[in-house]
C-alpha cells in the first residue's frame, strides 16, 4: 500500500507529485492499489476508419440496459434531430456511447491527382512528409490527391454550374465518443460520498447504489460526460463495462465495433499504436489528423479513452482545451490561506488594538 | 442469379469477404457496403489499410463514400452505360488480359450469321417479338463445331426440349434462374478463331457492341465527367492483370431494375476481359439483403426452382423424368449428371416409394404453367384467383414495391397465416392500412382471415444460415423462444404431420405425394422440437450404405443415393456437421477452410482453376492460389480446388467424351457447357446476350445510347393500383432511389419495435440536394410530401450536400433518397417508402425496379382521407396518365389478358368526394 501523504497538496499548494495536475505513470497505484494491479487500459477510437454504424452505441445500450432516449437526453422520447444521422445529439445518463455525424463542404481548386499503381501513392511515397513542412500548398495537394478521405476531390467538375476547375470537396466525418476516464478526473475528485472511484483497471465508476445525486460531478466535469436522470436523481456515465473487464472480457462497444475504429487495451500499447496510426495517415497526406486526450501534458493529464480525430475537436463537439478543476486548487487554497491569514491578522489587529485602548 | 450463373456457371458470389482484404482495387458500386453490411466492411477496411484502392460509385454520398478514396456520384438507373464505358476503354486500349481471354473464356467462339446486335437495330437485338415483347434467342447461338453434338444420347428429345424453352408460358417460369448452380445447357461446341480477328467472334462483337461507350456518351449518360471517369478506369486496369487483382461488389442496388440481371452481366464482362475471375483479391460479390437469402434460393422459397437450382418442372416440356433431363443429358460439364442429382432429391424425399418403375416419383412433383412470382401472385390475389398465403419473415406491405397493391392483395384472401418475431403491418393491414382513411379497404368487408403466429428468432432455435458468400454457419440455439413462439421448422414439421394424420386413410390418389413424404425427423424437447441436424443430414444425402455422403460427385441415378440439395452435399461428409466447425482463422490457413462449410464442396473461391495459368503454374507470385503439382499429379492451393482434383492441365478431351470428361485441363468454369467464361451469353437470359443501355421504366430522361427508351422485354401489370409514369414528364420531374440504412432491418419488424434501434433512426424522412431544396421550398427537418403514379407520402426533409444534382443530357436531374423502413406499427411509425414505387419488372428474375423511378415533391404534410384520392387522380389526370381509381377493396373486373379493368362493369371506384 502506498502510504498517502497527510500533507495534501491542496493544502500545501505544491503537487510534486501531480496528483493534481500533470503527467501520473500509474494512476492505479496512485489512487491506492497494490503494485501488483492490472495495467491501466483505455480506447484508442480511431475516427478515420470509423462507418458510422453506431453498433458501439446499441452494444453499450444493451450491455448496461440503458433506456431509450432523444437527441436531448429526454428519456423514453424518440425524434428526429435533423443533425445529419445523429439522433442521439449527446452523452448523457442514458448514451453512453454518442456517434457524431459531421458534414462538410466546401469549394476548393485541385489539381489533378497523378495517377499511377495504388502502391506507389500509398506505400511509395518514401518517407513521411516532415512536420512543419514548408511547401504547404504542394503538401495540401498531395494530401487532396491521395487522401483517403477527400473523395470528391478528383472532379473539377459541378455538377450544379458545369463549371470545371472548382468543385464541392465532401467530407462526412463519424467519431463514437465516450467518457474519456481523465488521469485527474475531476467527478471523482468532486464526488462527496466515495460513489465515483478508481477502479483497479485505472477507469472511473460511478457505483448507482451509493450516489446520492448531489450532482457536484456534473459541472466539474470538462467535457460534460456525466449527467444526471431527472426522474431518478442519480448521475450515470460509462463504466468502460467494469462488470464484463473483471469477467476478462472486452467492452461492449469494442467487441462490437466492425471496423476497428474502437480499439480496447492497455493504455500504453494503444498510444503506441495510435502514435503509429497518427504517423501513417500523415504519410498519406492526411495533414489534419491528430490525437485527442493522448498528451499527458494536457490539462486532465491524458484521458483514458482518447481519439485520432480528422479535425479540430470543437468540430466534433469536443472542447480544445479540457481542464481538470483540480488544477486550480493549489491556486485557490494560496488565495483562501492568503485571505485568512488577513483575516486573522484583522482580527488579531482589532483585538490587539483594543487592548491597548 | 442468372447475370452471375450465366457469366460464370453459378449464381453465387465468386469469392469471400474475408478475400476482399487481398483486392488492390475494389470497387463498390450498386451497395452501400458500410451501412448494409458493415461487418463484412472490415475486409474492406483492411484491404485499405494494405493500400488498396476504394471506389464507391452511387447515386448518393453514403457511409460507404465517407471512408472511400473515390466517391463518383452516377444517376440512378446509368450503370450498364458507366460499366459498358469501362468495357469499351479496356477494348479500346489493349488493356485486356489476352492470355486470360483467349484461354478462359468464350471470346474466341463464333455466332451464328444471323445473329443482330443493338448496333444495327437500334437497340434491339435479332429476334424481338413486339406483339409479345419476347425474343425469340435462336439467332444468339454460337456456330456449332459439328453436328449435332456428339455426347448426346438423344438429340430429337434435346431439340424438342429446346424447342419448348421457347414457348411463352414456359419462359414466364424463368429457367434461366436455374443458371444459379450451372450455366444453361448448350447442344454443341462453338467453332473457335483463336486470333481473334473473324468478325463473328464474341471479341469483335463486343467491341463492335460498346464501341458507342464512350466517355463522353458516359458523361452525357450518367452525369460522370470524363476525368473522374478516366480516373476510375485507371485505378481498375492498372489494378489487374497478372500481378494485381480488382474486386467488384454489388449489392440490391443493381439488382432491383428492369435490368438488373444485365448489370450484374456487364460487370461480369469487365471483370473477365480484366482476367479477375477465379484469383484471389478479385471476382465478384454478390452481397445478399439479408441473413440467409443465398440459402433461401440454395434450397428455394422461388415457385420456379427446387433445391440445388434445378427447375420446378412445367406442364409443357416435362412429362417423365426422362424429358426433365433430356435438355442436359451428355452435355458437357458437371450439368450433364443432373439425372443423378434429380433422382437423388426424389429419393430424399420419397425414400422407399420412389423406385426406377414409378419414375423415381417424378409425377408427384406439381407441374408450374407460368408466373407464379411474388407479385404476380398478390396481382392474381387482387384478382380473386388467390385463396391463402403464407408469409414467413417477410412483411411485404412495407418492404415490397406498391405497399398499396400489396394490401389490396392481402385484403382478397380467405386466409393468411403470418408467422414473424412482431406484430407487423402485413398482419394488422385489415385495421390500419393507409386505405382504411380513404375508404379503399373497409374494414367490415375484408373477409381475409387472418392467423398471426409468433415466430422464434434466430438465437431462439438450432439451424443453419447461407450467407453471401455461400458459407452454411450452424447456430446453436442460445435461448428457448418466450412463450407460443416456436422455430419455422417446428411449425411446418408439425404442420406437416398433421395433415398426413388426417389423410392417413386416404386412398385418393392426389394424396400419395404426402403420405409417402420421408416426414420421420426426431424430435425433441417439451415442445417436440424436430432436430435440425437431421434435417441437414437428409439435405447432404446418403449412400448404399446408409452413411452421409461426401461429395456430389458420389450421387447415382438408379436410385441408391439420396441427397436434399446436390450442392450441400459434403456439408454431413464423415457423419460430421461441417457447419458447425468454428477453427479460429489464427490457426488456419488464409481461406479458413475449417470456419462452416461452403457449398460447393467447400470451396471458397470459385473457378479457382483460373488462379493459374493454362499450363497450372500460378499467374503471379503475389497471386498464387490454386496451382497443378506435377510431382503429386493434383492440383493443389490453399483453397479446395474448383477443378476435378487429378485432370492434368494439358488434358484434352477424347472424341464423344460426356459430362465431365468433356472439359479439357484448361477449362475453369466447369458448370458451363464449354468451360468458359461467357463474354456472350448465347442462351440463358431474356433481354439480350449483352448487357445494353435501357433507361429506367420511369426516367427523367430520353435514352441518350439508341432508339428504344426502356427495356423492350420488361415486364408490367398495369392496373388502376399500378400505373406507372410517363418518362420525361414534367409532373413526375425528379427520380428517387429507395435504400436502408444501417440503424434499421428490412421493412422494419425487427428494428422499429426495438427501442434502442428505433431512438437511432426515429423518423422517416428523405435526403435532398439543398439546390432541389430551394427549388421547391423544401425546409430542412420540414415535412415534404412525395408523389408517384402510385401514392403519396409525407416524410422529414433532410438537406444535405451529400446529394447532388447532376446535369445528364442538357438538363439538370435532381434525385431524392428514399428510405423505405416505416410503416404504421412499432415505436418508431411512419408512411412508407414503398408505396411509391411501382411494379415494373427484369423479366430474367421478377424484381421490380425500386433503385430508380420518378417523383414530385413539395413542402408540407400530405392530404388524408378522400383527399388523398383526389390530390393522386389530379396527379395522374395532369400527367397523361390512366386512372387510379379502384372500387371497395381493390378488385377491379380484370381482363385476363391485358390486366386492364373492364369498364363499366362492377361495383363502382371509390371517388374523391364520397
Amino acid at each position: 500500500m502506498t502510504s498517502v501523504s497527510s500533507a495534501s497538496p491542496a493544502f500545501t499548494g505544491k503537487d510534486p507529485q501531480n496528483r493534481l495536475f500533470g503527467p501520473l505513470p500509474d494512476v492505479t497505484e496512485e489512487a491506492g492499489y497494490e503494485p501488483d494491479h492490472p495495467k491501466r487500459v483505455g480506447f484508442f477510437t480511431d475516427t478515420s476508419v470509423c462507418i458510422g454504424c453506431k453498433a458501439c452505441e446499441v452494444a453499450c445500450k444493451e450491455w448496461n440496459t440503458l433506456p431509450m432516449d432523444d437527441s436531448h437526453g429526454t428519456r423514453d422520447v424518440i425524434g428526429l434531430s435533423g443533425m445529419s444521422y445523429d439522433n442521439t445529439g449527446q452523452l448523457g445518463a442514458n448514451s453512453w456511447r454518442h456517434v457524431a455525424f459531421v458534414e462538410q463542404s466546401r469549394v476548393v481548386d485541385l489539381p489533378m491527382p497523378a495517377v499511377g499503381l495504388p502502391g506507389a501513392t500509398r506505400q511509395d511515397t518514401g518517407e513521411p512528409s516532415p512536420a512543419g513542412h514548408a511547401h504547404q500548398d504542394d503538401s495540401l495537394a498531395e494530401a487532396q490527391a491521395h487522401s483517403v478521405l477527400n473523395a470528391e476531390a478528383l472532379s473539377e467538375f459541378d455538377p450544379q454550374t458545369a463549371q470545371t476547375g472548382s468543385d464541392k470537396q465532401i467530407r462526412w466525418l463519424m467519431s463514437s465518443d465516450v467518457c474519456k476516464h481523465c488521469t485527474h478526473a475531476a467527478c471523482l475528485d468532486v464526488c462527496p460520498t466515495g460513489a465515483l472511484f478508481r477502479t483497479e483497471y485505472g477507469t472511473v465508476v460511478v457505483q448507482g447504489d451509493i450516489c446520492n445525486g448531489c450532482g457536484y460531478c456534473v459541472p466539474a466535469c470538462p467535457y460534460g460526460v456525466i449527467d444526471q436522470r431527472k426522474d431518478d436523481g442519480r448521475v450515470f456515465k460509462c463504466t468502460m463495462c467494469y462488470d464484463r473487464l473483471t469477467d476478462g472480457l472486452m467492452p461492449a462497444c469494442a467487441t462490437a465495433c466492425p471496423t476497428q475504429s474502437i480499439q480496447f487495451g492497455d493504455l500504453d500499447e494503444l498510444q503506441a499504436r495510435a502514435d503509429a496510426r497518427l504517423a501513417t495517415l500523415q504519410s498519406q497526406g492526411v495533414e489534419t489528423a491528430r490525437l485527442y486526450g493522448r498528451d499527458e501534458d494536457d490539462g486532465v493529464g491524458g484521458a483514458g479513452a482518447f481519439f485520432l480525430l480528422l479535425d479540430e475537436p470543437e468540430v466534433y463537439g469536443l472542447p480544445p482545451d479540457p481542464v481538470v478543476t483540480t488544477r486550480d486548487l493549489p491556486a485557490m487554497w494560496r488565495a483562501a490561506a492568503t485571505a485568512a491569514a488577513m483575516m486573522v491578522g484583522v482580527a488579531l489587529s482589532a483585538v490587539l488594538g483594543s487592548r491597548k485602548r | 442469379m442468372p447475370g452471375l450463373g450465366t457469366s460464370f456457371g453459378r449464381g453465387g458470389a465468386t469469392n469471400y469477404q474475408q478475400d476482399l482484404a487481398n483486392s488492390d482495387c475494389i470497387v463498390i458500386e450498386g451497395s452501400n457496403m458500410a451501412e448494409c453490411h458493415p461487418v463484412g466492411f472490415q475486409w474492406v477496411m483492411e484491404a485499405k489499410a494494405r493500400g488498396a484502392k476504394i471506389i464507391h460509385i452511387d447515386p448518393r454520398f453514403t457511409r460507404t463514400s465517407a471512408v472511400a478514396d473515390l466517391h463518383v456520384p452516377i444517376r440512378a438507373g446509368a450503370d450498364i452505360a458507366f460499366l459498358g464505358g469501362l468495357i469499351n476503354h479496356v477494348l479500346d486500349n489493349d488493356l485486356y488480359f489476352k492470355e486470360y481471354v483467349v484461354a478462359y473464356t468464350n471470346a474466341s467462339a463464333l455466332v451464328n450469321e444471323e445473329f443482330q446486335d443493338t448496333e444495327d437495330l437500334d437497340g434491339l437485338f435479332s429476334g424481338y417479338d413486339p406483339d409479345k415483347q419476347h425474343y425469340d434467342q435462336k439467332s444468339w447461338q454460337y456456330e456449332p463445331e459439328e453436328e449435332p453434338h456428339s455426347g448426346h444420347d438423344d438429340s430429337a428429345k434435346a431439340r424438342e426440349q429446346e424447342e419448348g424453352s421457347q414457348h411463352e408460358d414456359v419462359k414466364r417460369t424463368d429457367q434461366a434462374q436455374a443458371a444459379g448452380s450451372g450455366g444453361p445447357p448448350i447442344a454443341a461446341k462453338p467453332k473457335r478463331d483463336e486470333t481473334l480477328q473473324h468478325p463473328r467472334t464474341v471479341f469483335q462483337i463486343l467491341k463492335r457492341h460498346y464501341s458507342r461507350y464512350t466517355p463522353e456518351m458516359v458523361a452525357e449518360v450518367c452525369g460522370i465527367e470524363p476525368q473522374v471517369f478516366r480516373t476510375v478506369a485507371d485505378w481498375v486496369t492498372s489494378n489487374s492483370g497478372r500481378d494485381r487483382t480488382t474486386a467488384w461488389v454489388y449489392s440490391v442496388g443493381w439488382t432491383q431494375h428492369t435490368v438488373g440481371a444485365q448489370y450484374i452481366r456487364t460487370a461480369s464482362i469487365l471483370q473477365t476481359l480484366l482476367g479477375n475471375m477465379g484469383r484471389p483479391g478479385g471476382g465478384i460479390m454478390a452481397l445478399r439483403g439479408h441473413a440467409s437469402i443465398q440459402g433461401s434460393t440454395d434450397i428455394p422459397t422461388l415457385f420456379n426452382l427446387l433445391p440445388g437450382y434445378l427447375q420446378m418442372p412445367n406442364a409443357i416440356q416435362h412429362h417423365s423424368l426422362d424429358d426433365f433431363v433430356a435438355e442436359s443429358q451428355g452435355v458437357a460439364g458437371f450439368w450433364g449428371n443432373m439425372r443423378s442429382y434429380m433422382v437423388s432429391l426424389l429419393k430424399a424425399w420419397w425414400g422407399d416409394a420412389a423406385t426406377a418403375e414409378n419414375d423415381f416419383c417424378f409425377d408427384y412433383l406439381p407441374r408450374i404453367n407460368g408466373d407464379h412470382s411474388s407479385y404476380r401472385s398478390i396481382a392474381d390475389m387482387i384478382e380473386g384467383k388467390v385463396k391463402g398465403y403464407f408469409l414467413v419473415g417477410e412483411n411485404p406491405v412495407i418492404g415490397h414495391a406498391n405497399g398499396r397493391m400489396q394490401r389490396f392483395g392481402l385484403a382478397n384472401l380467405e386466409w393468411l397465416v403470418v408467422r414473424d418475431l412482431q406484430m407487423i403491418e402485413s398482419a394488422s393491414f385489415w385495421k390500419d392500412a393507409a386505405e382504411i382513411e380513404t375508404g379503399e379497404l373497409v374494414t367490415d368487408q375484408i373477409a381475409t382471415e387472418v392467423f398471426f403466429l409468433p415466430a422464434a428468432s434466430h438465437v431462439e432455435k438450432e439451424g443453419t444460415f447461407t450467407q453471401t458468400q455461400r458459407l452454411l454457419q450452424w447456430r446453436h440455439k442460445a435461448v428457448e423462444p418466450p412463450g407460443d413462439a416456436r422455430s419455422d421448422l417446428w411449425f411446418y414439421f408439425h404442420l406437416g404431420r398433421i395433415l398426413r394424420e388426417r389423410l392417413k386413410d386416404s386412398t385418393d390418389p392426389r394424396d400419395r405425394p404426402l403420405l409417402d413424404l420421408t416426414w420421420d425427423y426426431p424430435t425433441h424437447g417439451e415442445t417436440a422440437d424436430p432436430s435440425g441436424e437431421a434435417v441437414l443430414r437428409e439435405i447432404n444425402g446418403v449412400g448404399p450404405d446408409g452413411r452421409a455422403l461426401s461429395s456430389y460427385m458420389e450421387l447415382k441415378d438408379d436410385g441408391s443415393t439420396t441427397s436434399g440439395c446436390w450442392i450441400y452435399c459434403g456439408v454431413f461428409a464423415d457423419e460430421v456437421n461441417q457447419a458447425a466447425r468454428r477453427k479460429p482463422g489464427r490457426e488456419q490457413g488464409p481461406a479458413a477452410l475449417e470456419w462452416g462449410w461452403a457449398w460447393p464442396l467447400n470451396r471458397r473461391l470459385l473457378y479457382n482453376r483460373a488462379s493459374a495459368d493454362p499450363d497450372g503454374k500460378p499467374w503471379s507470385e503475389r497471386k498464387k492460389y490454386v496451382w497443378w503439382d506435377e510431382e503429386a499429379g493434383k492440383w493443389d492451393g490453399i483453397d479446395v480446388p474448383d477443378f476435378e482434383p487429378k485432370k492434368r492441365p494439358d488434358y484434352v478431351p477424347p472424341e464423344g467424351a460426356k459430362g465431365p470428361a468433356a472439359l479439357a485441363g484448361t477449362d475453369p468454369f466447369v458448370m458451363q457447357s464449354d468451360g468458359k467464361a461467357w463474354l456472350f451469353a448465347p442462351k440463358g437470359l431474356q433481354d439480350g446476350p449483352l448487357p445494353t443501355h435501357y433507361e429506367p421504366a420511369e426516367s427523367p430522361v430520353k435514352n441518350g445510347l439508341y432508339g428504344v427508351q426502356a427495356n423492350p422485354t420488361r415486364e408490367q401489370i398495369d392496373a388502376p393500383w399500378n400505373r406507372t409514369n410517363p418518362s420525361s414528364s414534367s409532373v413526375f420531374p425528379f427520380t428517387f432511389t429507395t435504400y436502408r440504412l444501417t440503424e434499421h432491418h428490412t421493412a422494419g419488424g425487427m428494428s422499429r419495435t426495438l427501442p434502442y434501434l428505433a431512438e437511432l433512426q426515429p423518423e422517416f424522412f428523405v435526403e435532398v440536394s439543398p439546390e432541389l431544396a430551394e427549388e421547391r421550398g423544401l425546409e430542412h427537418g420540414g415535412w415534404a410530401t412525395i408523389v408517384s403514379g402510385r401514392s403519396a407520402v409525407e416524410a422529414r426533409v433532410l438537406v444535405t450536400e451529400r446529394m447532388r444534382p447532376m446535369h445528364v443530357g442538357g438538363t439538370v436531374v435532381h434525385q431524392i433518397g428514399v428510405p423505405y423502413h416505416w410503416g404504421s406499427t412499432g415505436i418508431s411509425t411512419g408512411d412508407s417508402g414503398n408505396d411509391l414505387t411501382g411494379v415494373v419488372m427484369d423479366p430474367n428474375v421478377h424484381i421490380q425496379e425500386s433503385k430508380a423511378a420518378t417523383c414530385d415533391i413539395r413542402p408540407g404534410r400530405r392530404p388524408r382521407g378522400k383527399a388523398l384520392i383526389e390530390f393522386m387522380e389530379d396527379y395522374r389526370k395532369r400527367a397523361g396518365m390512366e386512372s387510379g381509381l379502384v372500387p371497395v377493396g381493390g378488385r377491379a373486373p380484370m381482363d385476363s389478358v391485358s390486366g386492364e379493368a373492364k369498364p363499366g362493369r362492377g361495383p363502382a371506384a371509390v371517388q374523391p368526394g364520397e
